[in-house]
């Protein structure tokens, strides 16, 4: 089991690059430090651009899980 | 730090210590300038300040209220074919409009969008006829002497 709790999870689903980066941006943008964020995307591109904008930005990846189609990011604000 | 080194540096940097994307943005078709706003939107998210320079077909689509008007609403003629499809992926939101794409970029990092002096010469336009994200005129000069340090330079 993960050791982590998710406040907020966002269903990018269907939507285009970089429609799941802007949500999960902005959704970062109004938490609070220490909280975490979880994205769900079909956009192929979201597998590089998430985990290279969250390393850029200084935030934490604290998984990424594939089912099927769909990957889920979880995102923790460390600023 | 080597002197190449510290050359470097400044030559890739803005005054901000932000490296710097450059787009010519020369055309005025749906899927192109929907390639530059979401490029637009990548070099934000990566703290990139990006700057935006709209000439001729570019600076048209810009004008108030261009890109609501179906007549303005073109797709480049080597595609033509995919026109119905792309419409249909922003129609079904799974594509935002190129000018919302702009407006979030906007949003989360430095996107500045310059008009092409010339060109709104040539059309008799002025920044009030523009929309409210196109932030100043400027010449090729003047972008050039902004774009001369860039990381990445891009004409579409």
């Amino acid at each position: 089991m993960a050791e982590y709790v998710v406040d907020r999870e966002i269903d990018a689903r269907g939507s285009a690059c970089p429609g799941p980066l802007m949500e999960l941006i902005r959704a970062l943008k109004a938490s609070e430090k220490g909280q975490v964020v979880a994205v769900l995307s079909t956009d192929l591109g979201s597998k590089v651009d998430i985990p290279e904008w969250v390393e850029k930005a200084g935030h934490k990846l604290l998984a990424v899980e594939e089912d099927g189609n769909v990957t889920r990011f979880v995102v923790q604000k460390a600023r | 730090m080597t002197k190449a080194t510290a050359s470097d540096a400044r030559t890739e940097q803005g005054a901000n210590g932000r490296q710097k994307m450059s787009i010519i943005l020369y055309s005025g078709t749906v899927d192109r300038l929907t390639a530059a706003a979401i490029l637009a939107t990548g070099g934000a998210a990566m703290d990139m300040q990006v700057n935006i320079f709209l000439t001729f077909w570019g600076l048209l689509a810009l004008k108030k209220g261009a890109w609501q008007d179906p007549q303005q609403q073109k797709i480049s003629a080597e595609f033509a074919e995919y026109a119905p499809m792309i419409m249909e992926a922003v129609q079904a939101n799974k594509v935002k409009p190129w000018i919302q794409l702009l407006r979030e970029a906007r949003e989360i990092g430095e996107v500045n969008v310059y008009a092409c002096g010339m060109t709104m010469d040539l059309f008799g336009l002025t920044l009030d006829d523009m929309e409210d994200i196109v932030t100043d005129v400027q010449g090729v000069a003047g972008f050039v002497a902004e774009a001369r340090d860039s990381a990445i330079t891009l004409f579409i």
